[in-house]
Formats: C-alpha cells, sequence, structure tokens
C-alpha cells in the first residue's frame, strides 16, 4: 500500500511552471530520497506534500485521501526545517510541546511522548535551554524531536543536514538511518548531496528542472542511470563522458573513440547494446572507479576489461583513494584508484576500462541506450 | 640594534598620527558639547524659570541665573491657575492628555502589529498594493484631513470630546505603526509560520504564541513613537477640542493667551514643563530600547 501518491503534479508560479508533472511514490515505510541541484524544485515539492504551497494540478494523496485542498494541520504530516524553524522564544521542552498543545492532547499524554522522544533522540538534558543556547547538532536534534513527538503518517525533511559541518552531517546520517529503522515511518527527504541520498535512501526520486528523471532504487540509479543528467549528478567524482563510435572487432560489436593525434582506440563491447542503438554515435559514460592500471591477471576474472593508453595530467590523493585526472584525446577522464597503485604525475599509464559496467548514451536524446 | 633602528624608524610617523588623532578627537567632541548645549538650552532656561520667582524674573529677566526658590509656581500650574474662567490649574488638561494618548496608543500600536503580520506573513492578492497605500498616510500632513475630520467628528457627534481625537489618532497613527511592525516582522523566519502551520496552529495562535514573544523591540519603539506623537499633538487638539475638554497642548496655547497682559513667565514654565514630563519620561524610561528596536532585526 502507498502511504504517498503524486500524479502528475504540477506548480507555476505567475507564468513559470516550477514542477512540470512529478509522479512519485512511497510504500509504507518506505524512505524516499529527492535529490536534485539548487533550483529544481525539491522544496516546492516538499511544501506542496506538506500544504504549504497550493497545488496547480495534479494530485496528492496521503494514504488513500486526496489532499489537494487540505490544511498542512490535517495532512497528518510532522516537517524537519532545513533552518529546523524552531520556535525562538520558547523552551526546548515548550518547542517540542507546541504541537500537541495545539490539537489538544491530554497533558499527561504530552509528557510522557516528550519524555520518549527525549529519551530517543538524547536530548533530555537540553529540555529547559532556548534554541539559541543550543549548537547546530543539538538544534538539529530537536527539530527532529519536534517532528517525532506528533506521530504521523508521514515524515517529510528539507535538507534537514546541510547546515552542519561534515563531521556531523555525517554522524546524523547514520542517526536518521537508525532513527527510521526504528521507528518505521514513511519519510521524503530533500536534499542536494547524493552520497546522503544513497545511503539513507530506499528508493531515490533524481530531479532536475522541475521533472523526476529517474525514480528507482540506489544501486540501479547508480549502476543504470536513465540519462545523461542522472549520471552525471549522481556519483561522486562524475561519471565520464566519452564520444564514441559503434564499431565491429573481429565481428564481435566495440566501441572506437578517438585520441590524441587522431589516433583512435578500439574498446569490445561486453554487452550487446549495440543492437538497441539508433545510431552509429555514441557517449561512453564510465565511472572514474571503473579505470584501473591494467592487469593481465585480473583480465581473466573480469570479461570486460580492455586497455587503453593515456598520459596522467593531475593527481590527488585523499588518503582512502588517489584521484588521477588524465588525457584522452581533447578530453579529461578521472580515475579512481587505490593508492598502491595509484599513477604519478605525467605518468603514461595503460588504463583497464571496465568495460562491463559501461553505459552508453544517445547523444541526441542524452537517454541510455 | 635593528630593533631599535626599527622603534626609531617607526616612531615620528605613529606619533604624528597619535596627534592628529588627538586633534581631530577634541573637534568632534567640542562641535557636539557645543551643539548639546544649544538643544539643551531652552529646556534649562524653562526649569530654572518654573522655580524663580515673578518678581524676580520681571527683574533680572528671562534668562538669568535663579535668585530665588520657590514651588509655588509648580503649584499654580498644576492646580489653581485660571484659565477661561475656571481656577483649577493644567491637571484636567493634563488628565485629558493621558486619557487620550493611553487608549490611542494601545489601539494604534495594536492594530499596526497585526496589520504587520498579515501583511508580512499572510500575505494575499494585492496585500502589496495595500500595504504602499496605507504608508501614503506616513507621508501626508495631518492638516490635509483636518475638514474630512471636521465631517466625521460632527457626523458621529464627536465633536469636543477626547474620543473623537482618539479616533483620529488611531486611525492616523496605524499608517506608522503598520510600517514599522511589517518592517519588524518580515525578517522573522516564514519557516517558523510553516512550522506552526503543520504543528496545528492557527492565525491567531501563531501571532500569540510566536510574533508576538518576538515583538517586544519593535513595539517599544512603535508605543513611544506613538505616545509621544499623540500627546505632542496640538493641531487637532487646538481645532477639535475647546475649554475643559482640552489636552494639555492645547490648553498651554489658552495659557499664553490669558486675558490679562500680565506674563506670569513662572506659571507658564511649570505648566510647559507638566506639558512635557510624560514624553521625557517616556523616552528616559524607554529611549534605550528605542534606538535598540530601530535598529535590531527579530532574530539575532
Ligand atoms: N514563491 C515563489 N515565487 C516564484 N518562484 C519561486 C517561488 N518559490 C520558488 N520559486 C522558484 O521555484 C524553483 C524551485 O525552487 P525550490 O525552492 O523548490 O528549489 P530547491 O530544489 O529546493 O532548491 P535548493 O536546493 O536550492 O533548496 C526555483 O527556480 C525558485 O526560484
Ligand atoms: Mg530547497
Amino acid at each position: 500500500m502507498s502511504a504517498l501518491t503524486v500524479h502528475n503534479l504540477r506548480k507555476s508560479f505567475g507564468a513559470v511552471e516550477v514542477l512540470k508533472g512529478i509522479d512519485l511514490e512511497a510504500r509504507n515505510g518506505e524512505f524516499v530520497a529527492l535529490v536534485g541541484p539548487s533550483g529544481c524544485g525539491k522544496s516546492t515539492l516538499l511544501a506542496m506534500i506538506a500544504g504549504l504551497e497550493s497545488v496547480t494540478s495534479g494530485e496528492i494523496r496521503i494514504g488513500e485521501r486526496l489532499v489537494n485542498s487540505v490544511a498542512p494541520k490535517d495532512r497528518d504530516i510532522a516537517m524537519v526545517f532545513q533552518s529546523y524553524a524552531l520556535y525562538p522564544t520558547m523552551t526546548v521542552r515548550e518547542n517540542m510541546l507546541f504541537g500537541m498543545e495545539s490539537r489538544k492532547v491530554p497533558r499527561p499524554e504530552q509528557e510522557a511522548t516528550l519524555a520518549r522522544v527525549a529519551a530517543l533522540l538524547q536530548i533530555e538534558a537540553l529540555l529547559k535551554r532556548k534554541p539559541g543556547q543550543l549548537s547546530g547538532g543539538q538544534r538539529q536534534r530537536v527539530a527532529m524531536g519536534r517532528a517525532l513527538v506528533r506521530d504521523p503518517k508521514l515524515f517529510l525533511f528539507d535538507e534537514p543536514l546541510s547546515n552542519l559541518d561534515a563531521k556531523l552531517r555525517v554522524d546524523m546520517r547514520t542517526e536518521i538511518k537508525k532513527l527510521h529503522h526504528r521507528v518505521g515511518k514513511t519519510t521524503v527527504y530533500v536534499t542536494h548531496d547524493q552520497v546522503e541520498a544513497m545511503t539513507l535512501a530506499s528508493r531515490i526520486a533524481v530531479m532536475h528542472q522541475g521533472s523526476v528523471q529517474q525514480f528507482d532504487e540506489p544501486q540501479r540509479i547508480y549502476d543504470h542511470p536513465a540519462n545523461m543528467f542522472v549520471a552525471g549528478f549522481m556519483g561522486s567524482p562524475a561519471m565520464n563522458f566519452i564520444p564514441a563510435e559503434l564499431t565491429t572487432e573481429g565481428g564481435k560489436p566495440a566501441l572506437t573513440i578517438k585520441l590524441a593525434d587522431g589516433e583512435t582506440a578500439t574498446l569490445a563491447l561486453f554487452d550487446n547494446v549495440a543492437s538497441r542503438a539508433t545510431s552509429k554515435q555514441v557517449i561512453l559514460g564510465i565511472r572514474p572507479e571503473h579505470l584501473s592500471r591494467y592487469d593481465p591477471e585480473a583480465r581473466a576474472q573480469k570479461p570486460g576489461m580492455v586497455s587503453l593508453h593515456a598520459p596522467v595530467e593531475l593527481v590527488e590523493p585523499t588518503g582512502a583513494e588517489t584521484i588521477a585526472v588524465m588525457r584522452l584525446g581533447d578530453l579529461e577522464i578521472v580515475g579512481r584508484f587505490d593508492p598502491d597503485e595509484a599513477p604519478s604525475m605525467g605518468e603514461e599509464i595503460l588504463l583497464g576500462v571496465d568495460m562491463a559496467h559501461a553505459c552508453l548514451f544517445d547523444p541526441a536524446t542524452r537517454q541510455l541506450i | 640594534m635593528a630593533d631599535i633602528a626599527l622603534t626609531r624608524a617607526l616612531d615620528p610617523e605613529a606619533a604624528i598620527a597619535g596627534r592628529r588623532y588627538f586633534r581631530s578627537r577634541t573637534i568632534i567632541y567640542g562641535l557636539l558639547t557645543i551643539f548639546a548645549i544649544v538643544y539643551l538650552l531652552p529646556l534649562v532656561v524653562v526649569i530654572l524659570n518654573s522655580f524663580r520667582q515673578l518678581p524676580e524674573i520681571a527683574q533680572n529677566g528671562l534668562i538669568a541665573w535663579p535668585r530665588s526658590f520657590s514651588f509655588k509656581a509648580w503649584v499654580d500650574a498644576w492646580s489653581t491657575y485660571c484659565v477661561g474662567g475656571t481656577c483649577a490649574g493644567m491637571q484636567g488638561n493634563f488628565f485629558n492628555s493621558l486619557k487620550l494618548a493611553i487608549p490611542a496608543t494601545i489601539i494604534s500600536t495594536a492594530i499596526g502589529a497585526i496589520n504587520g503580520y498579515i501583511l508580512s506573513k499572510w500575505k494575499f492578492r494585492g496585500s502589496e498594493i495595500l500595504f504602499g497605500c496605507m504608508m501614503l498616510g506616513v507621508f501626508m500632513p495631518g492638516q490635509v484631513a483636518l475638514m474630512p475630520w471636521a465631517y466625521i467628528l460632527g457626523t458621529l457627534h464627536l465633536t469636543n470630546s477626547t474620543y473623537g481625537l482618539i479616533l483620529i489618532h488611531c486611525v492616523q497613527g496605524i499608517s506608522f505603526t503598520t510600517l514599522f511592525c511589517r518592517n519588524f516582522y518580515v525578517n522573522i523566519p516564514d519557516d517558523l509560520i510553516k512550522a506552526a502551520r503543520i504543528d496545528g496552529a492557527g492565525f491567531w495562535r501563531i501571532f500569540r504564541k510566536i510574533i508576538l514573544p518576538l515583538s517586544p523591540p519593535i513595539l517599544i519603539v512603535t508605543v513611544i513613537w506613538q505616545f509621544t506623537g499623540i500627546w505632542n499633538e496640538f493641531l487637532y487638539a487646538v481645532i477639535f477640542t475647546s475649554g475643559r475638554e482640552q489636552p494639555i497642548t492645547a490648553a498651554l496655547v489658552a495659557l499664553s493667551t490669558n486675558g490679562t497682559n500680565v506674563r506670569v513667565y513662572d506659571v507658564m514654565s511649570a505648566a510647559v514643563l507638566i506639558g512635557a514630563l510624560p514624553p521625557l519620561l517616556v523616552y528616559l524610561l524607554g529611549g534605550k530600547y528605542f534606538v535598540r528596536g530601530l535598529t535590531q532585526g527579530a532574530i539575532k
């Protein structure tokens, strides 16, 4: 059963269409992430689900109920804002009780819920403080606490971690994941951080310019991006895009790519994608981690492995891995190496390309072939 | 050695800079002191005269160091001096002013706060235009509205009554109070309102529980502005009230145009001070917050 269904949802601000026919669905207990670049309409979509923005056309259902024109307070939702939106003049305790007081929940029940949620989030010690006296991480917790006391059908998060520093962000990410396991509530989580989306969500909707580009499980989105936008947006460093031409080599389909000085290289195609292509020209998409130092022994185990010469232009060690920028004809491609086998600057590396994980895109439609 | 050379090289410049700084400070403070004296001198003269005796003022002139001291002028001005046939001093007019300024301040501030809340947090189609129209009131001189008010007060049978003046000041003041409050409330993040709406709070509960607790800085500004403005207002008071109904500003005029030709400078000084005391007190008590409220945002 679906906890949330969004059907052909549109939103215009004056003449500007911000959302262009969104379809989305969250099953009971599911964690759905909305991810996309700034300005793509994530917050607007979330605000419409919450009832804070009006619907131009389309349908929003929470459970079975059509909620298009239901007031926010009657939608049985709770929301955590990017700015936390804690009431500045109230203590943490009053902040968390405010919603229950508005709804005239009986006093003893209020106290019990408050105690339970405060214990869950370990914020008992903060209850008497005002938001101004809390650190960023503590405010974040309180904001979640205020949502949790509601016990709603649907949790909405709008970039709840984007105001935290990098380390705290990772910690809170883990906490949110644990919390979701424990509470098991249907959640829609907006973020522009694709790592957050990948780690937290059971399904991800990748949005761009007001429409959903792909809505699928994280690994499928990563391995089979529906188009070049999704491919480029998900993953860091981003996927390499290399213009190529479909050819045959020894009767088998292959790809030819241009190298420097008019030379070309031919890469055997592992998949039978060639038959689906509508033109000879394609774009090869290959993720940085599928480039490696060519190792003939490994080739035996990885049937898709082909090799390629490329001069190394830049090396960026990050500790756990080393990022190297290499030249391929007019293009720069980025590879991700184990520090032990990382190339050095200026080296002409023999690159292993794992074609088993390659994606091919149509250069005209930019869709996955 | 190198150290010494270095300090010696720097020293003259530092000394020149120091002297220049000192000179510019002296000029600035000197000028400011002169302005302050010029500004405060009339007040000092009036205060001194209110404690002098009339014969001594007549003898030594209005601006002179006091040679005598008495509270008589204050007592006269408050309770016994005769204006227009009644000999009850200014106290009645003083209370008229209080009865006028306090309700008018409270009502216009309350309406301004609600207007500001609506115009910043519950915008509707045309609300910006409406706000623009209300702002015309800020720039409109009071005398433009004299005739319409005369008509309205006449129709409502509120001429020569404090209630009429209260009505005028509430309406005339709304432009300012709305402007102050709206400009303060637009800085309160909209997310707070959204969060409260999801939390189940309605229009009034959000106003009472979230907006009002954040409002003291701007409410203090508005109250001070309105109270001093209404208390000191003079034109409407003179035109629409007379005799015992007059607020103190209007009554002071009557005092200076009193039938007898003897200028009672001591009583007039005391009366003027009685009339000036409430705004002065309000400023002394709240001036600090006034400046702070005007410069401070809603949320630090
Ligand atoms: N009230 C409004 N009036 C006009 N345009 C708006 C309004 N609110 C949002 N927009 C526009 O709608 C688009 C989507 O905005 P939205 O806030 O949903 O983006 P977002 O995906 O949440 O971006 P971010 O990651 O920066 O938060 C933007 O181009 C924005 O300028
Ligand atoms: Mg946003």
